[in-house]
C-alpha cells in the first residue's frame, strides 16, 4: 500500500474497477466513451468542459487527464486557465449566493 | 541560439548512451514489453519490407535553425554534407529502378550547394515525385534563397514544411525566436506562386508535431484547426496536415529525460500500440540515405547508426534492390513512436 491517498500511476488502473463489478464498469466505460465523442458539441469543447469540471470537483486524476487532452487538441494555455476561472467563478458564486439565505435567516430571527 | 548536442559534447550525442536509455528502466525490469516482443505477438517479427517506393535522402545536417525536438541534432554548427559524387549515384539508382518518390531532407536540404543541380537532374530521371522537406525560414534566411518558391514550382517539387502550431508562442518556443513570422512570410510566398491552393497541382503540406511529451491529437481535427486559423489570421492556404509523433531519440530524448517525462512518455507509447499502424510503418517502403551514402531503415535508425541489415548492400555504391527488399528491418524501443495511436510516418498517420 502506498502511504499517499493519491498516486499518479493509479489513473492508468482506472479500468481495473471492472474487477469487482464487471457489468456496471462495462456500461460506465461505454457511456463515458460516447459522452466524449463529437456531437452537438465538438470533442475539443467537451474536453475543455471536462477540464473545468475536474477543477470544480478537485479530482487530481481528471485534472491530469484533461490537461493532457486539451493540450494535445491545441487548446491554448490562456483558454485552459479561463476554463478554470469559469469553474472557480461558479464555485465562488455558489458560496456567495447562499449569503442571501443567511441574510433571510438573520432577518427572520431579528426583531 | 542553442547548440547541437554534438557541439555541446553532450552525453546523449553518443549513440550507445541513447540505446542504453532506450533499453533500460521499465523495459529492463519487464514492466513494459520491448518492441521486438510486441511485434512477435502480432506476427510481424522480423519486420520485412513491402518493397522500396521512397528514397529518402538526407542532404546534410547543416541547418539555419536549432529546434528543441530535432532528432537529427541539426544546426549551423553541423558540417556533414552530401557531395555531388553520391548524388550522381542516386540519380543512376532513380533511372534504373521503379522507385517513385525522392524525398529530400536534412538539416535544411536547400543549404547543400548542389541542391538545385540535384533536383533539376532528378527531374530528368523520370521519378514521379520529388519532395523537399523545407523548414520554411530558409526561404527568408538570405537573398540567395528568395527565389526558392519559383524554383520549386519550375521543378514541380512537392513541398512539405514543418509548422508546429498556428500561433507564434508555441512555434517560437519549439523552433527558436522569430521562426513563426519568417515561416508565415515564406508560406505567403509559396501561396503566391500557386502552392497549397485548392485544386492546384503544386502540393504544399504542413507537418505538425506536439510541443512536448504527448501524442498528437486526431490529424483531421488538427488540420481543420490549422486551416481555419491560418486562413483567418494570415490568408494562408495549404493542402494536408501531417500529424507526426515525436520519436524518443536525440534531442527529444534529452528533453524527455531532463524533464522527467521519459518513463511516462514510453508508457503512453506502449499503451497506445496499434497493430494496424505497426503493419503500415514507413520503413517497409522507404530507405533512408545519409550524407555519406549509407542506407538505413528510416531517418531515426540513421541517427542511431543502425545501418540496413543487408550487409552487401549497405552503401548506395552497392545498391541492390533485391537484397534490400529481402532484409529484416532493425527495430528498437524508439519504434513505438511510429506505432502509437493512428501511427506516425513522414506522411502523417498510417492507420
Amino acid at each position: 500500500m502506498s502511504d499517499s491517498y493519491y498516486n499518479p500511476k493509479d489513473l492508468k488502473k482506472f479500468g481495473n474497477i471492472a474487477e469487482y463489478e464487471p457489468e456496471l464498469a462495462k456500461d460506465f466505460f461505454n457511456w463515458y466513451g460516447k459522452v466524449f465523442e463529437d456531437g452537438a458539441l465538438s470533442k475539443k469543447e467537451k474536453a475543455l468542459i471536462a477540464l473545468a469540471v475536474s477543477h470544480a470537483v478537485q479530482c487530481p486524476y481528471c485534472i491530469d487527464a484533461y490537461t493532457s487532452d486539451t493540450l494535445k487538441m491545441g487548446v491554448s494555455e490562456a483558454q485552459m486557465m479561463e476554463a478554470v476561472h469559469v469553474a472557480g467563478a461558479i464555485k465562488g458564486g455558489a458560496t456567495l449566493v447562499h449569503g442571501v439565505q443567511m441574510m433571510n435567516k438573520v432577518k427572520k430571527l431579528s426583531m | 541560439m542553442i547548440k547541437s548536442l554534438k557541439a555541446r559534447d553532450h552525453k546523449l550525442a553518443q549513440i550507445e548512451e541513447q540505446l542504453k536509455v532506450l533499453s533500460g528502466g521499465d523495459f529492463a525490469n519487464g514492466e513494459l514489453p520491448t518492441f521486438k516482443d510486441k511485434m512477435e505477438q502480432i506476427g510481424e517479427y522480423p519486420l520485412k519490407p513491402t518493397g522500396i517506393e521512397i528514397l529518402q535522402v538526407n542532404l546534410g545536417y547543416m541547418c539555419n535553425q536549432v529546434c528543441q525536438h530535432c532528432h537529427v541534432d541539426a544546426g549551423p554548427d553541423r558540417k556533414e554534407i552530401m557531395t555531388k559524387e553520391y548524388m550522381e549515384i542516386l540519380l543512376s539508382i532513380l533511372r534504373n529502378t521503379q522507385i517513385q518518390t525522392l524525398d529530400l531532407t536534412g538539416g535544411a536540404p536547400e543549404m547543400n550547394p548542389e541542391f538545385r543541380w540535384f533536383v533539376t537532374e532528378a527531374r530528368k530521371t523520370g521519378v514521379k515525385e520529388i519532395i523537399v522537406r523545407s523548414n520554411l525560414t530558409i526561404i527568408r534566411a538570405n537573398k540567395k534563397y528568395f527565389d526558392l518558391p519559383q524554383f520549386f514550382k519550375d521543378n514541380n517539387v512537392h513541398v512539405i514544411s514543418s509548422l508546429p502550431f498556428y500561433n507564434k508562442d508555441k512555434t517560437d518556443k519549439q523552433r527558436g525566436d522569430g521562426v513563426f513570422n519568417k515561416s508565415i512570410e515564406a508560406l505567403k510566398m509559396l501561396n503566391e506562386v500557386g502552392y497549397g491552393i485548392e485544386g492546384s497541382e503544386l502540393k504544399m503540406d504542413l507537418v505538425y508535431n506536439p510541443n512536448g511529451a504527448y501524442l498528437p491529437a486526431d490529424q483531421s481535427m488538427l488540420e481543420a484547426d490549422f486551416k481555419r486559423e491560418l486562413d483567418k489570421d494570415f490568408g494562408i492556404k495549404f493542402h494536408q496536415l501531417f500529424a507526426i509523433t515525436n520519436i524518443p531519440i536525440s534531442r527529444f530524448l534529452d528533453y524527455l529525460v531532463a524533464s522527467d517525462n521519459y518513463e511516462d512518455y514510453m508508457d503512453t507509447l506502449v499503451t497506445a500500440f496499434n497493430p494496424a499502424a505497426a503493419k503500415g510503418v514507413m520503413c517497409r517502403n522507404t530507405v533512408s540515405v545519409d550524407y555519406d551514402g549509407y542506407m538505413y531503415d528510416c531517418d531515426f535508425n540513421q541517427m542511431l547508426d543502425m545501418k540496413v541489415a543487408s550487409k552487401s548492400s549497405q552503401h548506395i555504391k552497392d545498391f541492390d534492390i533485391e537484397k534490400l527488399n529481402n532484409r529484416a528491418i532493425f527495430v528498437h524501443q524508439h519504434c513505438y513512436g511510429c506505432t502509437a495511436g493512428a501511427g506516425s510516418s513522414c506522411q502523417g498517420v498510417v492507420a
